[in-house]
């Protein structure tokens, strides 16, 4: 409770800034507009309120953009292809699906680097190889390459979100499996405990912080990587599909609608893991 | 150096726990070679109570460890129980305390005393007993369910002096246990712990800073000295095992602490 003054604080001098650069960045178009209807005396507030209200602006105010969400998700049947909730659920589809599958494939990759210093050496270097092609150049490949082999719709779009979302939950659980002390490790030693011991009464559980930690990053990756994909293939709907379809109609404004819808999925995801997250590591005593 | 006679017939030979001949440890730092130890000859018999006294730097937790398998000798012999410190260590002959509890934050402390008993696979009634013995031994009955974050460090080292004793080792190697904590529950806890090595006549290996706890706990004192890490006594106290904190007022006290400083000098310990 004690953040909502800053909170507040920071979000009217946010909204204030965006008023202003929407008000500069439209006004030659408007100025423009007010030629072109004939219009030649106009006062400086009348251009300004006038630029925040035009059908494709430059940047478009935020008054317009919650309008559009409005007009989109409540306003609009939720099975409706014009509205964003469908789309949306189509692209939390394939970021959940992503997600899961990264995790369990970083989890897994994390726990093969810590139990063989080999693998590690051998596995390191492709590994962070992969996570340095771009994405969007990547994905149209991956997405054709699974066409071929008729894996089509939901599928390709998750492939690549889950390959978004397991490298920092490999980083990251790889980091946590390694956090416990040299004084707990030695302590194991002195027990002649088996790695695999080891690995399941010391290991694991102190690497529960770092666990939740990545799993945000990775969920937030994940959707990244869906809506990229459905940018490169946007003929299955989502979101990516719709920031698609508003860029080539020039419709500025349904753009940012489909950006904010994004934005509020990612933060619904990562806000419900990390209040997970909170739960569980009070109950483990990593937090009080 | 002063050292009771041993008979060296094979049935006294079984009396020593722990032989440790002409041992040496090289680390390889950065910096150069450093001897850690160098020819380090000791017979400890069983149900003593071993104090091992010096500057930092001496060896004497390297020597600890190297007995606990821990470290590696680079030189000489060194047998805990008739075998290797490696087969002592798979055979579980002893339980270490470290200067720091070392608890597992998400477990309870009776979790934490269960944690060796689990490694080893006794069976979960076994443990359960166990635990509540150990919790008893070392007066933290009805503490069992706290997490270690709610107990204070005299009482995080309690639970780990009774995890590790939760499986009967006869040997205990005890590294600066009660360094971190305060004046008044050293003194609790060095009776307490007196206490319980009358009770249980294990063979307790005790390394520390303090000389008054060195001289008010121990059978026998090894004095050792830095650079390199080596012996430069070995005191016998002639304490009767039940002893109050009293004694430490005593002249033989002030006695045997005053032979211990004038090993400390000796071996230039207090030079700069």
């Amino acid at each position: 409770m004690k953040n909502v003054l800053p909170v507040t604080t920071v979000l009217i001098a946010l909204l204030a800034l965006w008023y202003a650069a929407a008000a500069l960045m439209n006004a030659p178009l408007q100025t423009d507009a007010f030629a072109n209807a004939g219009k030649t005396s106009y006062s400086t507030g009348e251009l300004v309120v006038a630029s925040w209200g035009m059908e494709r602006p430059k940047l478009p105010a935020p008054h317009q953009i919650v309008a559009e969400l409005y007009k989109l998700t409540i306003a609009t049947p939720p099975t409706s292809k014009r509205g964003l909730i469908y789309h949306s659920i189509i692209t939390l589809e394939e970021t959940l699906i992503g997600f899961l599958f990264g995790a369990g494939f970083g989890v897994g990759l994390a726990v093969l680097i810590q139990s063989s210093p080999v693998l590690n050496r051998s596995m390191t270097p492709w590994i962070v190889a992969s996570q340095t092609v771009p994405i969007i150049a990547l994905a149209p490949m991956i997405v054709v390459i699974l066409n071929q082999f008729n894996v089509t719709g939901l599928a390709p779009k998750a492939v690549i979100a889950a390959y978004l979302s397991f490298f920092p939950i490999t980083v990251g659980m790889v980091k946590g499996f390694r956090s416990a002390e040299p004084l707990q490790l030695d302590l194991m030693r002195t027990y002649s405990a088996t790695r695999s011991q080891t690995f399941a009464k010391l290991r694991a559980p102190a690497s529960a912080p770092f666990f939740f930690a990545s799993m945000q990053i990775g969920a937030a990756a994940a959707l990244v990587g869906a809506v990229v994909a459905e940018v490169t293939k946007s003929e299955d709907g989502g979101l990516g599909a719709r920031l698609l379809a508003g860029s080539y109609y020039g419709q500025t404004v349904q753009i940012w609608a489909a950006l904010f819808a994004a934005a509020a999925l990612s933060a619904a995801l990562v806000g419900l893991i990390a209040l997970a997250g909170r739960l569980v590591l009070r109950r483990m005593a990593f937090v009080r | 150096m002063t050292q009771t006679p041993h008979a060296e017939t094979t049935i006294e030979a079984l009396h020593h726990v722990i032989e440790i001949a002409d041992l040496s440890l090289r680390f390889n730092t950065r910096d150069g070679p450093v001897q850690a130890l160098s020819n380090i000859d000791l017979k400890i018999e069983r149900g003593e109570f071993v104090s091992f006294i010096g500057p930092s730097g001496c060896g004497k937790t390297t020597l600890l460890r190297a007995i606990a398998d821990l470290e590696t000798p680079t030189g000489g012999t060194l047998s805990v129980n008739g075998m290797s410190p490696h087969e002592a260590r798979v055979n579980r002959a002893y339980g270490y305390v470290f200067q720091a509890p070392a608890l597992y934050p998400w477990r309870t402390v009776a979790a934490n005393i269960a944690l060796p008993l689990e490694i080893m696979g006794y069976p979960k009634f076994e443990r359960e007993q166990r635990v509540a013995e150990g919790l008893e031994l070392v007066n933290l009955s009805g503490f069992g369910k706290k997490y270690p974050w709610q107990l204070s460090g005299g009482m995080q080292q309690r639970a780990s002096i009774a995890r590790a004793l939760s499986f009967d080792p006869e040997l205990l190697l005890m590294d600066e246990p009660f360094g971190a904590l305060d004046e008044i529950v050293r003194d609790m806890l060095n009776q307490q712990l007196l206490r319980l090595w009358d009770k249980t006549r294990k063979t307790v290996l005790f390394v520390t800073h303090s000389i008054p706890e060195a001289v008010f706990l121990s059978t026998r004192i090894v004095v050792m000295s830095p650079r390199p890490g080596r012996i430069q006594d070995i005191i016998e106290t002639g304490f009767p095992r039940e002893r109050p904190l009293d004694i430490r007022e005593t002249a033989e006290f002030l006695e045997i602490a005053n032979r211990v400083r004038h090993g400390l000098r000796a071996g230039h310990s207090y030079d700069e």
